[in-house]
């Protein structure tokens, strides 16, 4: 379940966060402001805090239900309420990225003829995920062990998992070290792995 | 004079406090090589930056071909594309290679198949001597090789006309004059040119008419011999004997 919730969350938090740092680059006043506003707004908001208002204000109250099954709807929601929250931290990783790149491509690429759109595509924002490897790597590892919080709106995820044994057994030092593990076996490689992947794909200048 | 290409009117521009270009009125004509010269700060690479308006402008008006400079967006990215510019830090795509920096407009502009665009692409990198780098990413070549490649690259668009900010200024003194070189053979093709230098002997050998700015003010245009040898203001004068001295 964990890895299942982490692998859509980051998709969502990939996509989102890059159309969000488009808002932030673009020369349009307005996107700019929506593109900052958001990243305050969920950079700034406790994730456990995200998660209950989803379930408890949007859900209960409001009556957004995305299934009839209690579980579905509460998967459902803790993937919306990971990526929107690491959304934000794609973004500014992303823009770190963006500002690796000289001011001076982005004009050679608007002089050639490219409009605004084809330059994001085809210049910056190839340049701008290489630059921001390394950052996204950790953000990807935050949201793994975030996801961790999706136990408080009752996913069936590891916390969760961990909680209902910690309940039936006794010993429960073992148990919280078993799951460590787990989360370390987890992230590790990936840490590696986003090291190694930053290093072959950097641009170099 | 031939057909005018670029017309400049009345253009004026400020920087905060600073008039950077005031009043000038210049026009291009087809295949023309024109010369801008002038003292750091005198506006010459902010004219030539809003010749395809990476620089924007208060008042007057500059037309391409007869057409005015449209505001940003699809119909000035057309434009552009016409308008070839080589800068002074070259500003390769440092993810592409050489072969991709030189088709990229081709076939996301001008949708040329990419068969053809590569072998249009070739033929350009020999032209300007760095084909049997095109493999190659930018930060593999010299500054020389760098800014032959620029020049391929701007070249590729079939522009109009071409607009060079400095292009020598950033390199190592044995490598100017293989950028020179390929230069002063555009020229000799009939390019229109409009090239910011501090490169006297270009200015002599290709130019057909030099400018000189000062204080954002055409002060002075002549043929190059005319310019050197008998400079009519005061300010040109002192310009020359600042730099032709050593």
């Amino acid at each position: 379940m964990t890895i299942q919730l982490s692998a859509l969350s980051a998709l969502g938090a990939l996509v989102i966060g890059t159309i969000v740092a488009i808002f932030r680059v673009s020369p349009v006043r307005v996107l700019r402001f929506l593109g900052t506003s958001y990243v305050n707004l969920f950079r700034n908001t406790p994730l456990t805090l995200l998660m209950v208002a989803s379930i408890l204000g949007l859900s209960f109250i409001l009556g957004l239900s995305w299934s009839d099954q209690a579980k579905t709807n509460a998967f459902i929601w803790a993937v919306i309420v990971l990526s929107i929250y690491h959304a934000a931290f794609v973004c500014e990783a992303l823009r770190s990225g963006v500002n690796t790149i000289p001011a001076g491509q982005a004009e050679a690429a608007r002089s050639i003829g490219l409009t605004f759109g084809q330059s994001l595509r085809e210049v910056l924002l190839p340049q701008a995920f290489r630059g921001a490897i390394a950052p996204l790597g950790s953000t990807l590892i935050a949201l793994i062990k975030n996801s961790t919080v999706a136990a408080v709106i009752g996913v069936a995820d590891a916390a969760g998992l961990m909680a209902v044994i910690v309940e039936n057994e006794t010993g429960s030092l073992p148990v919280f070290f078993i799951f460590a593990l787990g989360f370390v076996i987890l992230t590790l490689p990936l840490g590696v792995w986003f090291t190694s992947l930053s290093r072959r794909l950097a641009v170099k200048r | 004079m031939s057909e005018p290409l670029v017309v400049l009117t009345d253009v004026n521009k400020h920087f905060g406090p600073l008039h950077v270009l005031r009043d000038i009125n210049l026009t291009i004509g087809k295949g023309e090589v024109v010369v801008l010269i002038g003292p750091s700060g005198s506006g010459k690479s902010t004219l030539c930056r809003t010749i395809n308006r990476l620089e924007t402008f208060e008042s007057g008006s500059i037309t391409i071909d007869g057409k005015p400079l449209p505001e940003e967006g699809k119909e000035l990215a057309n434009l552009r594309a016409d308008v070839g510019m080589v800068f002074q830090s070259f500003n390769l795509f440092a993810h592409k290679t050489i072969l991709e920096n030189v088709t990229l407009g081709p076939i996301k502009v001008r949708k040329v198949p990419k068969a053809q665009a590569d072998k249009r692409a070739m033929e350009l990198l020999e032209r300007v001597g760095v084909a049997h780098q095109a493999e190659k990413h930018p930060a593999q070549l010299s500054g020389g090789q760098q800014q032959r490649v620029a020049i391929a690259r701007s070249l590729a668009m079939d522009p109009k006309v071409m607009l060079f900010d400095e292009p020598t200024s950033a390199l190592d003194p044995e490598m100017i004059n293989e950028v020179l070189d390929v230069m002063v053979q555009l020229a000799k093709s009939g390019m229109t040119m409009i090239v910011v230098t501090h490169e006297m002997g270009f200015a002599r050998k290709a130019a057909d008419r030099v400018v000189f700015l000062a204080d954002g003010q055409i002060v002075e245009e002549a043929t190059p011999e005319e310019f050197f040898s008998n400079p009519k203001s005061d300010r040109a004068k002192d310009f020359l004997s600042k730099i032709l001295t050593h």
